[in-house]
């Protein structure tokens, strides 16, 4: 009987032993790949945003540039020039960003650039950002022109997506075609876009203070 | 040939479609009261009215004024009526005179969208219209004595 009883235990102690094993081996494996789940995560996030904020330093240095920055300074006079000199005759924001009484920016400014060095530049639409949203370019850092342009209340209620869509209008084109005589931005107008997509592809991450 | 209205009157004109309006307006519609004076824009010399707006007829390309209103020096009143025109002649504003209807023009748009104007607010309307005389006092004074001869 015992003999008996032996030979019926015997195989489920090594079923237990077995089983033991095998999820000793099963949980240990996939505690490994979970490890390696987890390291590569980390590293994507990373890299991703390394990626995201060498992208926008890109498109910081298109917005700096004078063809760009020049329609967003800090006070209510445009600017004019790759020195960023203040824009003569006087002439302010306005309300709509569109100048004030005999001095509108459509008064001089055409639909298209006037031909001839020291002429002046145009599009339909020639404007500055509105008092209500001044969107300031002049004097901001990386990080501060990043938080800038991803709030919305200080970027026209823009959403990521409207702020690549700003970059199909005239206005921002025009920077590409300035006219005689003026300089383009550093990158070409589809790297740009390119490069602004990648930011906020990959996160829209904020370069940190003091970069 | 392009269609123009010119002081409530209509014209056809044979032009280049980018021809300055004011080579229009002065060479071959003959009304000079409008002046020539850096040709860039930056001088206010060639101010008129297109559709109300103070623009500079020196870089206004004469298409843009196609089928549009325009109205100079010559169309402000048909007998030197204007408030603007009066207190001028009150004041004895110009010195020269060469810059003179562009600044009237000018001071035109700011009574219509500011009749009581501050001194800062004729700053801002009338810094781009130089004068080589220096009458800029004068100007001031007279849009001034203009917003109240309006408000009679």
């Amino acid at each position: 009987m015992k003999i008996h009883q032996y030979h019926f235990l015997k195989p489920d102690r090594i079923t237990l032993v077995s089983i033991c094993i095998i999820l000793v081996i099963s949980v240990a494996t996939l505690s490994f790949k979970y490890d390696d789940k987890k390291v590569s995560h980390t590293s994507i996030a990373e890299k991703d945003s390394i990626v995201s904020q060498k992208a926008f330093l890109q498109v910081y240095k298109v917005l700096m540039s004078p063809r760009c920055m020049n329609c967003h300074p800090a006070g209510d006079v445009p600017l004019q020039g790759d020195d960023n000199h203040l824009h003569p005759q006087g002439v302010k924001r306005g309300p709509e960003g569109k100048g004030l009484y005999a001095l509108k920016c459509s008064n001089c400014h055409q639909s298209e650039n006037t031909p001839g060095l020291n002429m002046p530049p145009g599009v339909p639409d020639w404007h500055l950002p509105p008092s209500n949203m001044r969107l300031v370019f002049q004097g901001r850092s990386p990080h501060d022109l990043a938080m800038q342009l991803k709030n919305r209340k200080q970027n026209g209620n823009k959403s990521l997506h409207d702020l690549i869509e700003h970059m199909n209008t005239d206005l921002v084109k025009w920077a590409w075609e300035p006219g005689d005589g003026r300089s383009k931005p550093p990158l070409s107008y589809a790297e740009f876009v390119n490069q602004l997509k990648i930011w906020i592809d990959k996160g829209a991450v904020v370069p940190p203070r003091g970069r | 040939m392009i269609k123009l209205s010119v002081n409530n009157q209509p014209y056809t004109v044979d032009v280049e479609p980018a021809m300055p309006l004011l080579w229009v307006l002065r060479d071959i519609l003959h009304l000079t009261g409008t002046k020539y004076g850096c040709g860039m824009a930056q001088c206010g010399a060639c101010t008129v009215h297109l559709n109300g707006e103070a623009v500079r007829s020196c870089v206004t390309p004469v298409r843009r004024a196609e089928n549009q209103t325009v109205i100079t020096i010559e169309g402000l009143s048909k007998d030197f009526s204007h408030p603007l025109q009066r207190a001028w002649i009150e004041e004895d504003v110009p010195q020269c005179g060469y810059c003179q209807s562009g600044q009237i023009m000018a001071a035109a748009v700011l009574l219509r969208e500011n009749p009581h104007p501050t001194d800062q607010d004729i700053d801002d309307a009338m810094s781009g219209n130089i004068c080589r005389c220096g009458t800029y006092q004068r100007i001031r004074k007279a849009i001034h004595l203009a917003a109240k001869l309006s408000a009679k």
